[in-house]
């Protein structure tokens, strides 16, 4: 990279501030009240338990539509490991409610868990889900995963164009999930299952220990166990 | 308001949980005795409690006697 590049990069950053409304792992998730299909909700009436908050661009259209079929086929699977799904757009309750109603009737599957008419954008401005470099007036496929007490732990944002991978966030929630109950980090592709990763030493005599600590190691600062199930 | 449709009456997911609180419950154990989630039950019992067809005494609430009028079948003006 040359010079002049960066003095171009500096300048651009300078003009245009990081998008400091967007909010971030480790954020309290900003709370709303808003319409859904399932009647007016809070934000606040999911905690306690795990919240994928998603949005799609438009109603009835394809990509959105393959989405929905898959959130609401892994519905049960996300229930049973405690988290529940709250979709969003810049569509009318009526919009929802027709295209509920008609994936229902092409597909047959109900879509189980409630969709914000965020008609005024309000909910999509406060977390950054309008990407305007893809769509000023549609909301990218944006996932922030909420955990029980209302801190955003992970966020994700697909383009217009491409579809989510729904097995992607069960597994993510799941892997966020161990985490926190063992205190352990998750290798590259980690399945429910297999080895977790151990935080690794801060100390060197903590590194001196590890090695004797019965875990499998490759090296002091990387190893793995297994969880008891 | 989504507990009331368009007529005035109540619809299946209220009448569900006002019949719950016939007896007082808290937000938990409605949850369970109606088999709906606890985001579903904190939104309607907070709309129902709105309309006065539900209070909360000491943690719990109950189905109030406007809440009984409106399950069998009066309007909810």
């Amino acid at each position: 990279m040359d010079d002049q590049t960066d003095i171009q990069r500096t300048g651009d950053a300078e003009e245009k501030p990081a998008s400091p409304g967007i909010p971030r792992i480790g954020d309290m998730a900003p709370l709303f009240e808003a319409e859904t299909t399932f009647g007016p909700l809070r934000l606040e009436d999911f905690r306690d338990s795990w919240l994928v908050f998603f949005s799609h661009p438009a109603d009835f259209t394809p990509v959105c539509t393959t989405e929905f079929v898959a959130f609401a086929k892994c519905y049960n699977k996300f229930q049973e490991i405690g988290a529940e799904l709250l979709g969003l757009s810049i569509d009318s309750i009526f919009s929802h409610i027709g295209w509920v109603r008609n994936i229902e009737d092409t597909f047959k599957l109900k879509i189980p868990f409630p969709i914000v008419a965020d008609v005024d954008a309000r909910v999509a401005r406060l977390y950054g889900m309008i990407m305007p470099g893809d769509s000023t007036t549609e909301t990218s496929r944006c996932v922030f995963v909420i955990d029980p007490a209302g801190k955003i732990r992970a966020t994700v944002y697909y383009p217009l164009t491409t579809g989510r991978n729904v097995d992607e966030i069960l597994r993510l929630v799941t892997a966020l999930q161990t985490a926190d109950k063992h205190t352990v980090a998750t290798p590259v592709n980690w399945r429910p299952g297999e080895p977790v990763i151990v935080p690794p030493p801060r100390t060197q005599e903590a590194a001196d220990e590890r090695i004797r600590e019965g875990y499998t190691c490759r090296d002091w600062y990387f190893c793995t166990k297994e969880l008891q199930r | 308001m989504a507990c009331i449709d368009a007529n005035g009456k109540i619809t299946r997911s209220a009448e569900l949980i006002l019949l719950a609180l016939l007896n007082p419950l808290t937000i938990e154990q409605t949850a369970v005795e109606c088999r709906l989630p606890l985001f579903r039950v904190r939104g309607s019992i907070r709309e129902l409690g709105k309309t006065g067809l539900v209070i909360e005494v000491n943690g719990k609430f109950h189905t109030t006697a406007k809440g009984v009028s409106a399950l069998e079948g009066t309007p909810i003006i």
